[in-house]
């Protein structure tokens, strides 16, 4: 579950107020909004990287608000992956575990099945520089999901890949969720995403969060300027 | 209104693009030639120095070619007890040097490349000092510093050892300084955010993802405070004394050398020095980070 109760951020000259979002546990969210309406912002806010002014944030039931972020139990997969350049892949979704002081056999186990289930098996011993967008985002995703997260949260991470790539990352995010039964905020400019992924979806518009039905998504795409949904 | 007939516009005619690359490949190509001119300058001056005979006559006389490389000044000043204890020390203080200022340098340039703060543009400023001072005001500073510190500490510190590697440290260390910044600027923030979220601490999201990112930052910032810790010569000379055996280390060797007129053996430790330099450029360019400006 995520629920955001009155959330009011300044950040520079921009800011969101008071507003509100709630995403019911196990349930995949997709929250909408155009460049520069505060998604990154809210974003942060929910991991714990910035500081709000007003408000609270719950996740899986528990208060979060004054939480650490390393103990709000959040994955976090920001756009473009944002993978450690000097560690392996198989570094990265050890990462959490070992922080955690787990057992090499233990983390060993762990980090094998997590690249089998996002099907990275032979790049574990490869560095972040020459993988492709498809690999770099399926890494992100395992070290975000290596601590078994009760919340994911993803921020436009389909956003630069070619097409097919884009197909295959959807059915992967599908069975993630599936498998992993965690609460999603997926964050996106993309109505075909929100069709493909999303069981419940908003859309920030004016420094608001309003919801939005499947309908009201389906006229939107078909009403939306081709080149918008391509970016 | 209606923009006016359009006269029959005269063909524009450009002028060559010649002249101007002309004018700047000359200005350019004359300051290099400067530079390496020094160089080569000072490589010839050693083989045509009436050269000091390291080698007995007898072997210089059995091989004439080899001679020209033994009997040469080099040889002759890496063979003088005082000169390879200067070679020591440089070796040694700068190395610490280079150390201390990188356990101060990635501290400071991490906090001000991260953290906006009150009094952050004046700690900005201040850190500048060591750069834009006169190197002999420098080392008067600390000469005049230490006066008011307890004889016992004085004693232990002005004129001796601990001089030579402070007066090194207050100038390299604001290099250092300004490269790890840089260095930490140019690193995004999103990697240690998303550590953060993995469930590290500061520290560790430091020491795991960003030191590593920096490497090649610290690398650059290590050898350019060892390079400056080697040319420094003002403060050395007011703050720890030019004491032959003692407090000399290369630059000061020149210095004293040129002070008694040999020439030679001056121009000879300028060489050694410029091959430490030429290693360190080596370095910084093989290894450095490449995209930070010096």
């Amino acid at each position: 579950m995520i629920t955001v109760e009155n959330l009011t951020i300044q950040s520079g000259d921009f800011r969101l107020e008071e507003i509100s979002l709630h995403i019911p546990t196990g349930e995949y969210g997709v929250l909408m909004g155009q460049t520069g309406s505060g998604k990154t912002t809210l974003v942060e806010c929910l991991c714990g990287l910035r500081s709000l002014e007003k408000g609270r944030i719950e996740l899986a039931g528990q208060d979060v608000t004054e939480l650490r972020p390393g103990e709000r139990n959040i994955g976090y997969v920001p756009q473009d992956g944002a993978l450690f350049p000097m560690m392996t892949v198989r570094s990265h979704l050890a990462l959490p575990l070992s922080i955690r002081k787990w057992k090499p056999a233990d983390i060993t186990h762990r980090t094998d099945e997590m690249a089998q289930m996002l099907g990275i098996e032979h790049l574990l011993d490869r560095l972040p520089g020459k993988l492709s967008g498809g690999e770099i985002q399926r890494v992100a995703l395992g070290r975000a999901l290596a601590f078994s997260p009760t919340t994911l949260v993803l921020d436009e991470p389909l956003s630069a890949m070619d097409d097919q790539t884009r197909e295959q990352m959807y059915q992967l995010l599908k069975n993630v969720q599936e498998w992993t039964q965690a609460t999603v905020l997926h964050i996106t400019h993309s109505y075909r995403e929100a069709r493909e992924l999303a069981d419940c979806q908003f859309e920030i518009r004016q420094g608001r969060i309003e919801p939005v039905t499947q309908l009201e998504n389906e006229q939107a795409e078909n009403t939306s300027v081709h080149g918008m949904e391509e970016k | 209104m209606k923009t006016p007939p359009s006269k029959t516009n005269p063909p524009l005619h450009i002028r060559s693009d010649v002249p101007f690359y002309v004018a700047f490949i000359i200005i350019s190509s004359t300051y290099l030639l400067l530079l390496l001119a020094m160089l080569l300058a000072d490589a010839s001056y050693m083989f045509q120095e009436d050269s000091p005979a390291v080698a007995s006559p007898e072997w210089s006389a059995a091989h004439p070619w080899l001679a020209v490389f033994v009997n040469n000044p080099i040889v002759a000043a890496l063979s003088d007890d005082n000169i390879q204890y200067s070679i020591v020390l440089s070796l040694v203080s700068c190395t610490i040097t280079a150390i201390l200022s990188l356990i101060v340098a990635i501290p400071v340039g991490y906090l001000l490349s991260r953290h906006q703060f009150f009094g952050r543009n004046f700690i900005d400023a201040v850190l500048d000092i060591p750069i834009v001072l006169p190197p002999l005001v420098v080392g008067l500073s600390l000469l005049i510093l230490f006066q008011y510190a307890p004889v016992a500490i004085r004693e232990q510190v002005v004129y001796q050892l601990p001089a030579v590697v402070l007066a090194q440290f207050v100038v390299a260390c604001a290099f250092a300084v300004r490269t790890m910044r840089a260095t930490f600027d140019l690193i995004d923030t999103r990697r240690e955010k998303v550590a953060l979220t993995l469930g590290c601490n500061q520290a560790q999201a430091f020491f795991r993802v960003v030191l590593p990112e920096a490497r090649a930052g610290v690398l650059t910032a290590g050898t350019l405070a060892w390079a400056r810790a080697l040319g420094e010569f003002g403060p050395l000379l007011v703050f720890a004394g030019a004491t032959r055996g003692k407090t000399e280390v290369l630059s000061t060797t020149v210095f004293l050398e040129l002070s008694i007129g040999d020439l030679g053996a001056a121009v000879a430790v300028s060489l050694i020095m410029i091959m430490a330099a030429a290693a360190v450029l080596i370095v910084i360019r093989t290894w450095g980070a490449n995209k930070l400006t010096l």
